[in-house]
């Protein structure tokens, strides 16, 4: 399991950000919020409206969705045919170790595996774009209140 | 017991106590009682100080008493239940910690008020959260009055009151002194603890059965007097259907519980940003994990070591299983082997029960302070206050919490547990998960969500056998039991999910379109997060 990797907000001036995989980097957004009259709720919009924002939610989506569809119907499987099924869950596979006792390892198993998945996916295809869009929001607000921040 | 087993026992336990109240009062030596000091510790912990937290927050008296209890006593069933905890975690990693953090300040109303009305949202969630801070609390103060019992032997039925009182003042008096930056410090002390404690513990019971887990496996099968049933499910939840719905009922609240209880949340407000959130639950599920993978251990070993016998002999809920494996592991009952190990493993389940303690204390006070008196005051008055207010709520909180815990105290541990799950994931869960997934949410139907997951739990709760109508029932003398299953999960998380939909479609007001950008935004970039 790769645990280590940096964070952006402390290692912003370090080189070597990351293995990026090209897909990374993404287009600013635009700068119509710039003009004038303009409130921070209408930076938001535009922000969200942005290409570079759909496209983090669309990676960050359509890896959680899945993700959590298979892992809470293997887990919900699980428990009712350990309730439902015992028999089945009885039936023994290597000495005293059946298979109810494999399908509950299995679960921590695929528990490690499932966190491991979701910290590469963030790390490679979801973090640079998203810092990105941070500092590209916080410049468009921190404009519009007048250099409050 | 003997006395040697009390007064060392005592003693580890008295100088954790020490340690945690030098701790405390360090790290508080400069405290400027705002309210990012007093709730999130500053919001400066490093990410693997914060996963040790989270798992120190999360393994409880009732996993590490209660499931191995239940292992011991009923075999694969108990087994069931650490799954449920462990496999929550992917809930909270998919789709909580980050946008939690970046969203919100201290407690999960931030999240939801930041795209509603504020005050009706507020209250609400500041309801609920207490409520299942309370139900938490009063699991922590059973299982803590069940180790005393066990130290004690028979003679000590005022002795385990006064346990529980005293658990309760001590850990009151940690968290209004120090904060979220003094409860970190003990959550972390005990978990490094615990985690030594159930490897020490683990090795020894493999060592016993030399390396040989299938071996483990055939003694306790043997020993339970169930042969092969007792590693299959079905002991306890296998009977008729109602037993069988119950426990699927659990399961659901298990694994959706975690991600909406107040005092896990509160802790992804202690790092800085949303990437070490993330990081932090990767620790935590690593100690979690590998902490509930060693329970299996141990729970087997009790059975097959120790005997489900002796186990139901000292506590009918099975919660001493795991201090009784380790006087046997140490050479028995009269051996110096047997009082030390007994009496480190009792001091650790002490340590534990105090640092959940204070974390829920900390979050509900949290809830009080920051959700209720915030939105319930008339005039606007400054942090300062606030923060007042949420130290004198730790103290109301403790106090409900020990009152309730002396009411309750033979249920299991891991059962309680299991309740305050259920009206997390039916509470707090579907509102959460609305206000940052779904768009056209409104504060009606937050509201409602909140609500109409939560009344349902309780009111189920207090119509189900465990209230009433059984002879192991609070109140086993009267019956007013009208609803079958001991959790009620099954039921009203589906009910809280429905109430926030039925309430945003006949909502009269549009959906804020422009909030619903800046918490969509700022959840998954971080920008503006605090």
């Amino acid at each position: 399991m790769d645990v280590r990797f940096d964070d952006p907000w402390y290692d912003a001036l370090a080189s070597g950000w990351g293995e990026l995989d090209g897909t990374g980097g993404v287009a600013p957004v635009g700068s119509a919020a710039r003009e004038e009259g303009r409130g921070a709720a209408d930076v938001y919009v535009e922000v969200q409206r942005s290409a570079a924002f759909q496209e983090v939610r669309r990676r960050y989506r359509r890896f959680v969705i899945p993700g959590v569809a298979v892992f809470f119907s293997w887990y919900v499987g699980y428990v009712v045919t350990a309730t439902t099924a015992p028999g089945l869950m009885a039936r023994p596979v290597v000495g005293a170790v059946n298979v109810a006792m494999l399908a509950g390892l299995g679960q921590f198993l695929t528990t490690f595996l499932f966190t491991w998945a979701y910290v590469r996916h963030a790390r490679l295809r979801r973090d640079r774009a998203a810092l990105d869009l941070r500092w590209d929001t916080q410049e468009l607000t921190r404009e519009l209140v007048g250099g409050e921040r | 017991m003997t006395d040697n087993h009390q007064t060392l026992a005592l003693l580890l336990f008295s100088s954790f106590v020490a340690v945690t109240l030098a701790i405390t009062t360090w790290v508080s030596r400069n405290r400027r009682g705002s309210a990012e000091e007093f709730y999130a510790g500053g919001r400066l912990f490093s990410p693997m100080e914060n996963g040790f937290a989270i798992a120190g927050d999360y393994m409880s008296a009732a996993s590490f008493l209660g499931i191995s209890g239940l292992i011991a006593l009923f075999g694969y069933d108990g087994l069931l239940y650490s799954v449920g905890f462990l496999v929550a975690w992917l809930v909270v990693l998919f789709l909580v910690a980050e946008l939690v953090r970046n969203c919100g300040r201290f407690t999960l109303a931030d999240v939801v008020a930041a795209r509603m009305r504020e005050r009706p949202v507020r209250i609400a969630a500041g309801t609920s959260s207490v409520t299942v801070s309370v139900l938490y609390l009063v699991a922590q103060m059973v299982g803590a009055g069940a180790l005393v019992a066990l130290l004690l032997g028979g003679e000590g039925e005022a002795a385990q009151a006064w346990t529980v009182i005293g658990v309760g003042a001590l850990m009151v008096v940690y968290v209004s002194l120090g904060g979220m930056r003094a409860t970190t410090w003990i959550q972390i002390v005990k978990a490094v603890l615990l985690m030594g404690g159930a490897i020490a513990l683990t090795v020894l019971v493999l060592v016993r059965f030399h390396g040989d887990f299938d071996q483990l496996l055939r003694t306790a099968a043997e020993r339970s007097g169930h042969g092969d049933d007792f590693l299959a499910p079905g002991l306890k939840y296998g009977g008729d259907w109602i037993a069988r719905f119950d426990f699927i009922s659990l399961g659901l609240a298990l694994v959706l519980g975690t991600a909406g209880l107040p005092h896990i949340l509160s802790r992804f407000y202690t790092v800085p940003t949303a990437r070490a959130a993330r990081r932090s639950v990767v620790w935590s599920i690593w100690l979690i994990g590998g902490f509930y993978l060693m329970t299996i251990v141990l729970g087997f070993g009790a059975a097959a070591i120790v005997g489900p016998e002796a186990v139901r002999g000292s506590n009918a809920a099975g919660n001493t299983a795991v201090p009784l494996l380790a006087l046997d592991l140490g050479g028995g009952a009269a051996s110096t082997g047997g009082t030390v190990l007994f009496a480190i493993v009792a001091a650790i389940a002490f340590a534990t029960i105090l640092a959940v303690v204070a974390g829920i204390t900390l979050a509900s006070s949290a809830s009080v302070a920051h959700d209720l008196y915030a939105s319930l005051r008339r005039r606007r008055s400054g942090p300062r206050s606030e923060v007042a207010v949420a130290r004198a709520a730790a103290v109301g909180i403790g106090t409900v919490a020990i009152a309730l815990g002396l009411l309750a105290r033979d249920l299991n541990v891991a059962f309680l547990v299991g309740l305050a799950f259920a009206v997390a994931a039916s509470a707090n869960l579907p509102v959460l998960l609305y206000s940052l997934f779904w768009r056209r949410f409104t504060t009606r139907g937050a509201v409602w969500s909140v609500y109409g997951g939560l009344i349902p739990s309780v009111v189920l709760v207090l119509l189900s056998p465990v209230v009433s109508g059984s002879p192991d029932s609070l109140f086993p003398g009267v019956d007013f039991q009208y609803f079958p299953l001991q959790n009620p999960g099954l039921v009203s998380i589906p009910l809280g999910f429905l109430a926030g939909w039925l309430g945003t479609v006949t909502s009269a007001e549009p959906p804020d379109e422009a909030k619903h950008a800046e918490t969509e935004v700022r959840s998954l970039t971080g920008a503006g997060a605090v």
